[in-house]
């Protein structure tokens, strides 16, 4: 369907919407046959506690009035995008869909999503990275955000004699080289660190991506997302890949590590594990030591991503003020600590996290808060992120397996480079 | 009687054949507001300058050509094995089959785990060779990976393949071997002059099917290994697959995916070729 | 009766050794039992590590991995994976839509090939050689190159909806059980197998047949049909194992619970933090009742297979 489809249809459809208010205004009020469904989908399928937080959302809505019928489809997270995908080449998209934070602005692009109109001040005390926002507009907030972290002992770090980081101040660079080589001297751990190298898809651009930009490179020279060149093969994003391999040649870490790096770090094959906080409970509730630390500076400053899934209004939904509707009851700081006692993620407000313990000023996960909030940067918010993202997984992992540095990275930006110009600079 | 199967061919399988056809030449994307366009042979000029493309025909020949005979001839074993009367036979089939009714992204997640450094096959290996065996890295050595994902795949198919050979030993009347006995022929004179050439039909059969089924490798590339390490285990399929479905560029794979019906057509009409000239 | 005894060596071929009972028959025997039992180890263990594993919890499969114990159920032993796994999916639907699915087509997939695979092998018509070639060709399309493509074609289809009690048409195919079984029927592999064995069937029967004025459907119906159990056997596991696998397309088309296959149900364990333990079990879930399937007509199985499709 072309762009100007989609306007004729989006017009016709705002007609619609005003024709139904007008409808709603002279007093008939709802329909005659009853609540007009609102369909919603998630990828939380079998993930019972953030789902169980969905639907009671959901009914709560549901019994809030009596217009709207909210339905949930839940699907499993690796198999959302590809339905999504398939339903929207149909022009079968639900009302509400979730969005994972990177593919925002590709789908708003797409004319998937539309800028969700709720007023500005909604979004206020809420984390940046957790808002998907294209142009300055706000098409998809989301209740949570995930961090990147390290995780290692006290003990071992005191064997090690290393002083454990701090949030105002992390390791440096030649710090955590040192890290590495004193706990490696410990030859007590199969490696000194684990950072998921096993992990595949938007695993290696979320959780190295930030590294390449704590170096002083990026995905993309985000000036105007019109290319690569420089950002992702200039000298910075050189010494990324250098040290990064040298991490592997000097044996401190798995070119691939298991297939569940916090096991691993649990049954003590590796002395400091490198992952998201969604490893915070297994390595807790592990060893009563655990320590919680910042990513190195190397160079920038600590960096960590952003943006988790976020929920949106879908393009060609014919109950789009319902949705709205839903969409802002749904904006409740009460479901925000819902949504952050059930999965322990991050919550995405400063109100909420004041009210769930451990997020609060001096809770164990505070530092969480603290380094989304200080640390974070979100994936590049360009239509071409998809595609960026596969060429970066490639080099990276190219990278790891020890090809030269050099002609992976310029063959990665020649590739980015040839997409984005195929696409029109992916301007709409 | 032949048309509802006709018009099935037609409805989903022909008709998607063309409209591939038809957008290997337009730079038509999974996701996009922008319509597609007609450019030529701009993905075929794209994709001849592609090492990774080149890469991709390398290995999947390379797959090809060590699965084809390994898988048959160690399947020819199996059923010679299976085919001697000896108890348990009807045990000993069914264990070569498991593999071939287990899903092939969850035997390629068994194998994930084995693969691993510290995984069983490098421990079995460390024990049989008392130690003198130091530990491969088989799914990140850009030597080892592609032998790695062959033996899982020969391992997976090879039942299947046992049960075709055994279906070909079986048509060789009796009458046969009772002959060459009385000749005094030994086991190794009659499986050369009476079992080989009584299954030529099958070698051809064979050939076929697992030359078809190793050039569209992609499940267990895409579930072990996803092409690397560097490009050393990357197949065309799996290329017209990432192309397609990451990279969302539907008119790029759609190239991809044309080169390889050539390339399948060409191989098998070689095949063809030669086993016509030999039969 | 001379074609009678000609058919009866196809399907009930003899097993015979190459061999025989001699003397040194002993010895191989016991060399042949010992590389079977080697043969064993090489193609059980992965299956077996993949039981055991689903008895234990997560970091003790991770513990194991390296060690015999991942193949032995110690230490921290329980069905505790199998719970979880129900619920956390439900079960029984996909099972049950694997069933359908599978079932379907296997059914409709020997109708539509055993009748084209008749009408190449029995009646005379033009272009027969060049349709059977092209059919033949199409053996060499992945589905996964043609996965989009198709994806796009089915949203184009009609399909009629029965709402109420009133027929209505609508667009596109998505989301339905039909999209997961018609486009799988018609199968050249299929047409090939039974092609193959029709033309192994005497036609003489054909015309003794139609002496007695049978037409050519009753003939397929009646006369070739039943003399084709292996091929059918040998068709229906070869759309059944695919069919029970299939995982890309569903992925794309189905988009209610309700509809998903066994494949899809594989995913919901994957998140963040992947539940292994789990994913063994749901694995052994959906692969015990295929391997039963087999256990329970593996004679008649391997024998169809044995009869079928060998004469290439």
């Amino acid at each position: 369907m072309s762009r100007r489809n989609r306007r004729i249809a989006a017009a016709s459809l705002s007609v619609l919407a005003v024709a139904g208010l007008a409808a709603c205004s002279s007093g008939t009020g709802g329909n005659a046959d009853g609540p007009a469904t609102i369909s919603l989908w998630t990828h939380a399928g079998g993930n019972d506690a953030e789902l169980d937080v969905v639907n009671g959302i959901v009914e709560d809505f549901n019994a809030s009035q009596d217009q709207y019928v909210v339905e949930v489809q839940d699907f499993p997270q690796d198999a959302y995008n590809d339905a999504v995908v398939a339903a929207a080449s149909s022009n079968n998209l639900p009302c509400i869909v979730d969005v994972d934070g990177p593919n925002v602005a590709n789908w708003a692009w797409a004319g998937y999503i539309q800028p969700m109109g709720l007023p500005e001040d909604t979004f206020e005390g809420q984390l940046e990275g957790t808002l998907g926002r294209v142009d300055g507009e706000v098409y998809a907030y989301g209740y949570f955000d995930v961090a990147l972290a390290m995780y290692s002992r006290q003990s071992i770090l005191d064997d090690a004699g290393v002083r454990v980081p701090t949030l105002e101040e992390p390791w440096t660079k030649d710090e955590f080289m040192d890290a590495l080589a004193k706990i490696d001297g410990l030859e007590q751990y199969d490696y000194a660190l684990d950072m998921g190298t096993g992990g595949t898809g938007e695993w290696i651009s979320y959780g190295y991506s930030p590294q390449l930009q704590s170096f002083g490179g990026d995905l993309v020279d985000r000036s105007d997302f019109q290319s690569a060149e420089g950002a992702l093969n200039g000298p910075e994003a050189l010494e990324w890949a250098q040290w990064f391999r040298g991490l592997v040649d000097d044996g401190y870490m798995a070119q691939t590590s298991g297939e569940d790096s916090t096991a691993d770090f649990v049954n003590g094959k590796s002395g400091l594990l490198f992952t998201g906080n969604w490893a915070d409970t297994t390595v807790k509730d592990a060893f009563d030591d655990a320590v919680v630390l910042p990513p190195p500076d190397l160079g920038t400053g600590p960096k960590i991503g952003a943006g988790s899934w976020q929920w949106a209004l879908a393009e060609g939904c014919e109950e789009a003020d319902g949705a709205r509707e839903y969409l802002e009851f749904a904006h409740d700081t009460k479901y925000f600590v819902e949504y952050g006692n059930a999965v322990g993620l991050i919550p995405a407000t400063l109100d909420a996290a004041a009210e769930i313990p451990a997020y609060a000023e001096g809770g164990e996960n505070r530092i969480y808060l603290e380094m989304a909030d200080q640390f974070a940067v979100v994936r590049p918010e360009t239509p071409a992120y998809p595609f960026i993202s596969s060429v970066f997984q490639k080099a990276a992992s190219d990278i790891l397996a020890g090809g030269d540095p050099r002609s992976i990275l310029d063959k990665a930006v020649a590739d980015i480079d040839r997409d984005i110009q195929q696409n029109g600079g992916y301007t709409s | 009687m032949i048309s509802p199967a006709l018009a099935l061919f037609l409805l989903f399988l022909i008709v998607p054949i063309v409209l591939a056809f038809a957008l290997a030449f337009t730079n038509a994307r999974l996701i996009s507001p922008r319509p597609p366009e007609f450019i030529g042979l701009d993905n075929f000029a794209l994709l001849l300058t592609d090492p990774v493309f080149w890469a991709s025909v390398r290995n999947t020949f390379y797959f090809a050509v060590v699965v084809v005979p390994v898988q048959a001839g160690l399947a020819l074993v199996l059923a010679v094995l299976v085919n001697a009367k000896v108890r348990g036979t009807q045990f000993f089939r069914t264990i070569y089959f498991l593999p071939v009714v287990t899903s092939m992204v969850v035997v390629s997640l068994l194998w994930r785990f084995m693969y691993q450094p510290d995984g069983l096959i490098n421990r079995f290996l460390e024990a049989v060779t008392f130690g003198g065996f130091t530990g491969i890295d088989w799914l990140n050595d850009p030597t080892w990976a592609m032998p790695a994902i062959m033996l899982m795949s020969v391992w997976q198919g090879v039942g299947f393949t046992m049960i075709i050979w055994l279906s070909g030993l079986q048509t060789i009347p009796a009458e046969l071997y009772e002959a060459s006995e009385l000749d005094g022929a030994g086991t190794w004179h009659q499986f050369r002059y009476v079992t080989w050439p009584g299954l030529l039909q099958t070698r051809t059969f064979i050939l076929v099917t697992i030359t078809i089924a190793a050039f569209s490798l992609f499940t267990q590339i895409n579930v072990m290994t996803q092409g690397g390490p560097l490009d050393s285990t990357t197949t065309v399929v799996y290329q017209a697959v990432r192309s397609g479905y990451q990279q969302l560029q539907t008119g790029y794979a759609s190239a991809i995916s044309l080169a390889f019906f050539a390339m399948v057509l060409a191989v098998s009409l070689i095949q063809r070729y030669l086993s016509r000239e030999r039969g | 009766m001379t074609t009678m005894s000609t058919l009866s060596t196809t399907p009930a071929a003899t097993t015979r050794a190459p061999g025989g009972k001699t003397n040194g028959t002993r010895r191989r025997s016991v060399l042949v039992t010992v590389l079977r039992s080697v043969l064993v180890v090489f193609f059980a263990f992965p299956i077996l590590f993949m039981l055991v594993s689903s008895l234990k919890p997560d970091l003790q499969i991770f513990a194991d991995l390296g060690s015999w114990r991942a193949f032995l159920p110690v230490g921290d032993v329980s069905l505790d994976n199998y719970i979880g796994v129900f619920d956390r999916v439900p079960f029984g639907q996909f099972i049950l839509n694997s069933i359908v699915i599978s079932g379907v087509t296997v059914a409709l997939g020997i109708l539509v090939n055993s009748m084209a695979a008749f009408a190449l092998a029995r009646l005379r018509w033009r272009g027969r050689g060049v349709v059977l070639s092209l059919i033949l060709a199409t053996l060499i399309v992945p589905f996964e190159t043609l996965a989009l493509p198709l994806l796009w074609w089915v949203n184009k289809l009609p399909s009629l909806e029965a709402d109420g009690f009133s027929l209505a048409f609508k667009q596109g195919w998505l989301d339905t059980y039909q999209v997961q079984i018609i486009p799988f029927v018609a199968n050249a592999f299929s047409v090939y197998l039974f092609y193959q064995y029709f033309d192994s069937i005497p036609r003489e029967l054909d015309e003794a047949a139609r002496m007695d004025g049978a037409g050519w459907f009753a003939i397929y119906r009646k006369v070739v049909m039943p003399l084709s159990g292996p091929a059918i056997a040998t068709v229906a596991i070869l759309t059944f194992l695919p069919a029970w696998n299939s995982y890309l397309w569903p992925l794309m088309v189905v988009q209610s619970e309700e509809l998903r296959p066994v494949m899809i149900g594989l995913q919901y364990f994957f998140q963040m933090n992947i539940s292994w333990g789990q994913v063994m079990a749901y694995s052994s879930l959906i692969t015990i009742p295929v391997v039963a399937l087999f256990l329970a007509f593996q004679r008649s199985f391997i024998n169809s297979i044995a009869s079928s499709g060998v004469k290439g």
